[in-house]
């Protein structure tokens, strides 16, 4: 709280009271500082069929340091993964999620416990926005009973549904019909919360979507639905296989954004303004433009259908971490240190995860 | 006790019916119900007893069911619980299924089961596998029910038997009622389990009349899921049937008895589950056994059953297992090669004629 006060000053002098003042402890740890910042999305909001909410974000200290870290985690836990496949200790199917952090992180940012969430197959970041730990991630991974599905499942089926997360489905395009049947519960319910059913620009085209699209419009359900634009489905890009990849105007009659899915603020932002919207108007839908730096899974490189540069280009220009990581540094929340400091505590959470997840026996 | 006042009114069997169950009356005439009025009772009562069941479909509602089932509902218990959908399968099965993820008891009517293969992959995927992926954190109480098999004159595409396909899932239960009691006490079990229950019914037992108990009135009343009915005791050869094949066994039975064969007929009443003990139970006292179903014969009910027959009483077999099944090949139009197409009565009693070595 001193420190934002003292911003008007001289760098210089700002520095010198910034020494004086974590010295003596007067500042206000950013783990807890709710002081709020305006912070403008990357880009403005594209909408249809309805009015783009503002680019300026409301956000504090203490959201900026949590998104940072808990994006760093999944990072750490996704790369962590790929080890532990590349080592044969994960079989068969594992789509990893690094690059696209920032959806999990700023939908969980702008909603509660309440709402509901349901994705596809590549879901270890969003199980662990909804609360999930890491030891019951590389559990199931590993095939052992401390996993969240008791090993049962895999990589496609964590569940938490004490968190409202449901799934974890395999199926492309299965997880948004489903999804809209949860907001019809909980209209039905009375609960004044809404679901986000989360898919992918391959899933975008399945007609289940559009079946129940309409009949999400028809009674007027709190149903999200959330297109992940990482702009691959597998080895096919957006353009060969939708004829119009402009998936938030592909609702029709229903309204829809389009927002920087590598800008964590602009997802809160826009999943803020969309369960209002649904609250009231019933569905609406939120593309998100993102970006996977791995392959489609495990088994797929990923750089036959796309180029290596494109690859850097993105996590040069645009990973949403380094993202977080500018804004704290810039609005002096944070030495640089202070942030590797969290990295390396996060990198250690994730491999004493991983050693006690190997403690247990096989399923 | 009532059991046996039933048995005696359904079958027309010559048995004696004691005179001191016949003078004891809760009302003048056993009570009668048609399957239709049944399933429309079970549905109401369930409406009634628990808010977080309704019931989603085409025609559900305003029309008042394709097949009437539905008749009456709408006006009850309002447009929250009774939801006309669009003809959209797989859409509105997959919102059934997620709105029983949170916790809701849905009734998904299929027009006819035909229209379930647009979306089976809900049925299989969505619903039935879920309990065992999740380790148990989710629980599916839904039930996909409608008319399941061939009608008449509807032609290859809207006359498939599904009780093979659904049955051969772990994670579903599979129920096939045959008399009102059936629809009844099988639907109120179904509406009020807590796994996916396929709920096979059949369009042409819709309008048939059945009596019923007092016991099977009762708003409680429920048959157990796995159980199958022993329909008639005999001791020759079982015939195994489900459905609307139950009543054509029970007709090849009473005319079998004229020629000196006493045939049991088991009542599935339950794909799956199936009531492996029972139909062994039989087999062992009759040693000799014919299935009969009305769908496709590769891969069949029958097939399941004469597997299970072998693995467990192989050594009381007097004689090979006889399979009547449907025709090998999509239903045909005309009116004489759709008789051809499906099991009859006479096929039933060649069958046994035959388990028995006597000539047909």
């Amino acid at each position: 709280m001193a420190l934002s006060r003292l911003n008007c000053f001289s760098s210089r002098s700002a520095n010198l009271l910034k020494t004086l003042s974590s010295a003596i402890s007067l500042r206000r740890p950013i783990s807890t500082d709710t002081t709020p910042i305006i912070v403008e999305t990357s880009v403005p909001f594209t909408s249809h069929q309805c009015e783009a909410p503002s680019r300026s974000v409301e956000t504090n200290p203490k959201e900026l340091l949590t998104f940072f870290r808990d994006m760093a985690l999944m990072r750490r836990m996704e790369i962590a993964a790929d080890s532990l496949y590349k080592a044969k200790l994960i079989r068969g199917f594992c789509h990893l999620y690094d690059g696209q952090e920032a959806v999990a992180v700023g939908m969980e940012a702008a909603i509660t416990k309440k709402d509901c969430i349901i994705t596809a197959y590549r879901d270890h970041c969003t199980f662990v926005a909804r609360g999930g730990t890491l030891l019951e991630v590389f559990a199931e991974l590993m095939g052992r009973q401390a996993g969240c599905s008791r090993g049962k499942g895999g990589s496609m089926h964590f569940y938490k549904k004490d968190s409202n997360f449901y799934g974890g489905h395999g199926i492309v395009g299965a997880q948004v019909p489903l999804g809209c049947g949860l907001a019809f519960a909980q209209k039905y319910s009375k609960d004044e919360n809404v679901s986000f059913a989360l898919y992918g620009d391959g899933a975008a085209n399945q007609g289940q979507l559009f079946e129940a699209l309409n009949i999400s419009a028809l009674w007027d359900l709190p149903a999200i639905l959330v297109c992940e634009n990482n702009h691959y489905g597998m080895g096919t890009a957006e353009w060969r296989a939708a004829k119009s990849p402009a998936y938030y105007k592909r609702g029709d009659y229903v309204p829809g954004l389009k927002v920087d899915g590598m800008d964590a603020l602009a997802v809160k932002q826009a999943c803020k303004f969309a369960k209002e919207h649904a609250l009231k108007n019933g569905p609406i839908i939120l593309e998100m433009d993102t970006y996977r730096y791995h392959g489609h899974s495990m088994s797929d490189p990923g750089s036959t259908y796309r180029t290596r540069d494109e690859i850097s280009g993105v996590r040069q220009e645009r990973d949403p971490i380094e993202r977080i990581r500018k804004l704290i540094l810039s609005h002096d929340l944070a030495t640089e240190k202070d942030l590797k400091d969290i990295e390396k505590e996060v990198r250690k959470e994730v491999d004493d995860a991983i050693a006690q997840a190997k403690l247990f026996v096989d399923t | 006790m009532l059991a046996i006042i039933r048995q005696t009114v359904s079958n027309g069997a010559s048995r004696n019916r004691p005179a001191f169950y016949a003078s004891r009356s809760y009302s003048a005439a056993v009570k009668e119900m048609t399957v239709r009025e049944a399933l429309n009772s079970a549905l109401d009562e369930e409406m009634s007893a628990d808010p977080k069941v309704f019931l989603i479909g085409e025609e559900v509602g305003e029309y008042q069911g394709a097949y009437k089932i539905s008749k009456g509902l709408l006006e009850k218990y309002g447009l929250e619980r009774v939801r006309d959908t669009p003809i959209t399968e797989a859409g509105f099965a997959g919102i059934g299924v997620g709105a029983a993820y949170y916790g809701l008891r849905p009734v998904v009517e299929f027009m006819t089961f035909n229209f379930s293969m647009q979306a089976i992959d809900h049925i299989i995927n969505s619903a039935a596998k879920s309990n065992y992926m999740s380790a148990g954190q989710l629980s599916v109480p839904i039930v996909f029910r409608g008319p399941n098999g061939a009608a008449a004159g509807v032609g290859a595409q809207h006359s498939q038997c599904y009780a093979s396909w659904y049955g051969s899932c772990p994670g579903l239960k599979v129920l096939v009622p045959y008399s009102s009691e059936d629809a009844r006490g099988l639907l109120k079990a179904a509406i009020r389990d807590p796994d996916p229950v396929v709920f096979l019914e059949n369009e042409l037992l819709y309008g048939e009349s059945f009596p019923v108990s007092e016991e099977a009135l009762d708003s409680e009343f429920c048959l157990p899921i796995g159980k199958a009915k022993i329909e008639r005791e005999g001791k020759d050869v079982t015939i195994i049937a489900f459905s609307k094949m139950v009543g054509y066994a029970l007709k090849a039975a009473d005319m079998l008895a004229k020629e000196a064969i006493s045939v049991e007929v088991i009542n599935l009443r339950s794909i799956r589950p199936l009531d492996r003990a029972t139909i062994n139970a039989s087999v062992r006292k009759t040693n000799r056994l014919v299935t009969v179903e009305e769908g496709f014969p590769q891969n069949g009910v029958g097939a399941e059953i004469c597997a299970s027959v072998v693995e467990e009483s192989f050594g009381f077999l007097d004689a090979p297992v006889e399979r009547i099944a449907a025709a090998d090949v999509p239903m045909p139009y005309a009116a004489n090669l759709e008789r051809m197409a499906v099991p009859q009565v006479e096929d039933m009693v060649r069958a046994a004629k035959r388990t028995c070595y006597r000539s047909v």
